[in-house]
């Protein structure tokens, strides 16, 4: 973060933000605003460039060809591509997290281009959607407690050398692999299938965007009084009938 | 609504299996009502369609049908159809909201001396109703998000339609306010076009026909990629007039209160049009519908008035938002998430909580900590409660709204019905 406000980019909600992806932008808006920071939030439609000078950029899941359309036009935009470059952080949900690997299969059925800002590429599962709760351990490295999300695809995503699992499923679908992966993570960019909102059921996902954005270790405690009543009653529920 | 039952008009133009068919199916919609398993109205209609698949077809024919869909104001808009539509004859109705082909049908069996069929239809059994009931007139009030976990997307929906409806001889009464509705009309023969107006517009920045960003400037909209706009609407709602394809306003008086009420009587105002009811009459019988399946029903709780009002998703939370009392009246909210919800609470982040800053908030339901937490980021103040009675002894003093989802609203309805 190179001046006062915290700079956070939602990239292409006319696009992307099919399943409460709003979420994710709201509540590492609040959190950040709880610990005293300028928020400066910035949506990016998918007739606007995207900003290079953002710290962090969310994107969200969306329907078949809204996926092809936000995969075209972010081809032809530099902007996300430099961000990362200069260290910026991406953090993309379900077709979002699609869209940042090497390829995807579109509306169509046609393999189609990502961006190749992390080492992934999706194909369509031949077997039942994944949709329903899902309980993942994320990597040790992240430092964040078991995640708990929703989540609703048909995809399944492939990890290259380039890249580590966010987390290991317990619960759920996950990349649907059959290895057991949940998500893809390197340096500051991070994918996965996990809605719900995410950051609402893990608030310490959106508070590891804002250390790593402040480049600090910790951040001044919040209330998450509320956020863990959630959070356990759904790891509960889905255990339960898993 | 119904005429009444076993009527002989029925029966006659049956051949003997529908007979049967009819008769098993009323046989176990009487078990299913003793066993105190609802109105057994889709049980009912599931046996009948079971030994004869072609039932709706052959209960619908001899009526005139007019099929009603939508996201959201479906239940209220055939009520008001049905409503208007006796002026120029008896109707029957799926008034209990059974909008899949089974529970139709039930409503349907008991035509008796019925001209009109009013009906109301799911979203995903348009095109096979539309194919089986021959209607006449077909009302498309709006589409937006609603249980993606279960539904289908509601840009496919919107592509579902088109393909359906598009050899439909029916006259189409669709939202010219609506990009997706507008859509899934277009390729249709007889279209009247309604400005009924549209709130909720976060499902509709993408084109429908080429995926280009829409511009919607003041109360138009267009593609600047390809041009699809939205069509000269016949009739329109202006403030709380309906103005008619002559420019005749005409006003709406309605016990149902918020702006989507006058919106559905704009577009029932035209869909009876097509069957010769002027519009001053069909407002005119409106005015007497008050709740419908209780939704906007006033309740007393321990002596505390409680409206019960019904919001399924973001574009009815918008609508409902805008129409209770304003802040510190103190609003309940109960949110569930059974199958008939959707099982995915994801959607209470595309809902503009923030607007109930101000007011005293209760959260209850299945999913009140789902709710807790979006209201807390959205900085409202509540409390998580266990039940409206609850709620009520909470509550500083004002009309208590109370706002639920669907398998929650039917909950609501129960608990106030009979107090502990």
């Amino acid at each position: 973060m190179t001046d006062s406000a915290l700079r956070l980019i939602w990239i292409y909600p006319d696009l992307l933000s099919t399943y409460g992806d709003r979420g994710n932008v709201l509540v590492v808006e609040r959190r950040a605003r709880q610990r005293g920071l300028q928020v400066e939030r910035v949506d990016v439609r998918s007739d606007q460039p995207v900003p290079t000078s953002g710290d962090i950029y969310l994107i969200g899941g969306g329907e078949d060809r809204p996926q092809r359309l936000a995969g075209e036009r972010l081809r032809q935009d530099p902007g996300l591509g430099r961000a990362v470059e200069n260290g910026a952080i991406v953090f993309a949900v379900c077709a979002g997290y699609q869209i940042l690997g090497h390829e995807f299969i579109d509306d169509r059925g046609e393999r189609t281009a990502g961006l190749g800002l992390l080492d992934v590429w999706s194909t369509r599962g031949e077997g039942k959607r994944n949709v329903g709760d899902i309980v993942a351990e994320p990597d040790p490295r992240l430092g964040l407690p078991t995640l708990t999300g929703f989540e609703n695809h048909q995809g399944v995503t492939h990890l290259g050398q380039g890249v580590s699992p966010l987390a290991q499923v317990t619960v759920g679908g996950g990349n649907g692999t059959g290895e057991g992966t949940e998500g893809a993570w390197r340096d500051t960019v991070f994918g996965t299938y996990l809605h719900g909102p995410i950051m609402a059921r893990n608030p310490l996902v959106a508070d590891l965007l804002i250390k790593l954005a402040l480049d600090v270790s910790a951040l001044p405690p919040a209330d998450n009084t509320w956020y863990d009543a959630l959070r356990a009653e759904r790891i509960a529920a889905a255990q339960a009938t898993s | 609504m119904s005429a009444h039952p076993d009527s002989a008009a029925t029966s006659a133009s049956l051949n003997a299996r529908a007979k049967l068919a009819v008769t098993a199916g009323k046989a176990a919609a009487a078990v299913s009502r003793a066993a105190g398993r609802g109105s057994g109205s889709v049980i009912g209609g599931r046996v009948a369609l079971k030994l004869d698949p072609d039932l709706l077809r052959r209960v619908s024919e001899g009526l005139d049908v007019v099929l009603v869909s939508a996201t959201n104001g479906k239940t209220t808009t055939t009520r008001l159809i049905a409503e208007a539509l006796k002026a120029a004859g008896p109707v029957v109705s799926n008034a209990l909201g059974a909008n899949m082909p089974a529970g139709i049908t039930s409503a349907l069996a008991d035509s008796g001396e019925a001209r009109f069929g009013v009906i109301e239809v799911d979203e995903k059994y348009l095109n096979m109703v539309a194919r089986d009931t021959n209607p006449k007139a077909i009302a498309l009030l709006n589409l937006s998000r609603d249980q993606l976990d279960r539904s289908s997307e509601t840009r496919m929906l919107a592509e579902k339609w088109r393909e359906g409806l598009a050899g439909t001889e029916a006259v189409v009464i669709a939202n010219a306010d609506d990009p997706l509705v507008t859509w899934a009309a277009s390729s249709c023969k007889k279209v009247i076009w309604v400005a009924a107006g549209q709130a909720y517009k976060e499902d509709a920045w993408s084109c429908p026909s080429c995926g280009g960003v829409m511009q919607r400037p003041d109360e138009e909209w267009f593609c600047p990629s390809c041009g699809f706009r939205r069509p000269q609407p016949h009739w329109a709602l202006q403030g709380e007039f309906v103005v008619d394809p002559q420019g005749n306003p005409w006003p709406i008086r309605l016990q149902l209160p918020g702006r989507a009420n006058l919106s559905n009587a704009t577009s029932t105002a035209a869909v009876v049009s097509v069957f010769g009811v002027h519009p001053q009459i069909a407002l005119q019988r409106m005015e007497s519908v008050q709740a419908v399946a209780g939704r906007y029903e006033s309740v007393l709780v321990n002596g505390r008035e409680v409206r019960l009002l019904l919001a399924k998703n973001p574009a009815g939370w918008l609508e409902t938002f805008s129409l209770i009392d304003p802040a510190p009246s103190p609003v309940v909210l109960s949110v569930n998430a059974l199958s008939a919800d959707g099982t995915d609470t994801s959607w209470l982040w595309d809902v503009d909580y923030e607007r109930l800053v101000g007011h005293p908030v209760f959260v209850m339901g299945q999913r009140k900590l789902d709710l807790a937490v979006r209201l807390e980021v959205a900085g409202v103040q509540f409390q998580v409660v266990d039940s409206i009675q609850q709620a009520v002894a909470m509550a500083p003093q004002g009309r208590i709204e109370a706002i639920a989802n669907y398998t929650a609203f039917q909950q609501l309805r129960r608990d106030v019905a009979t107090p502990n």
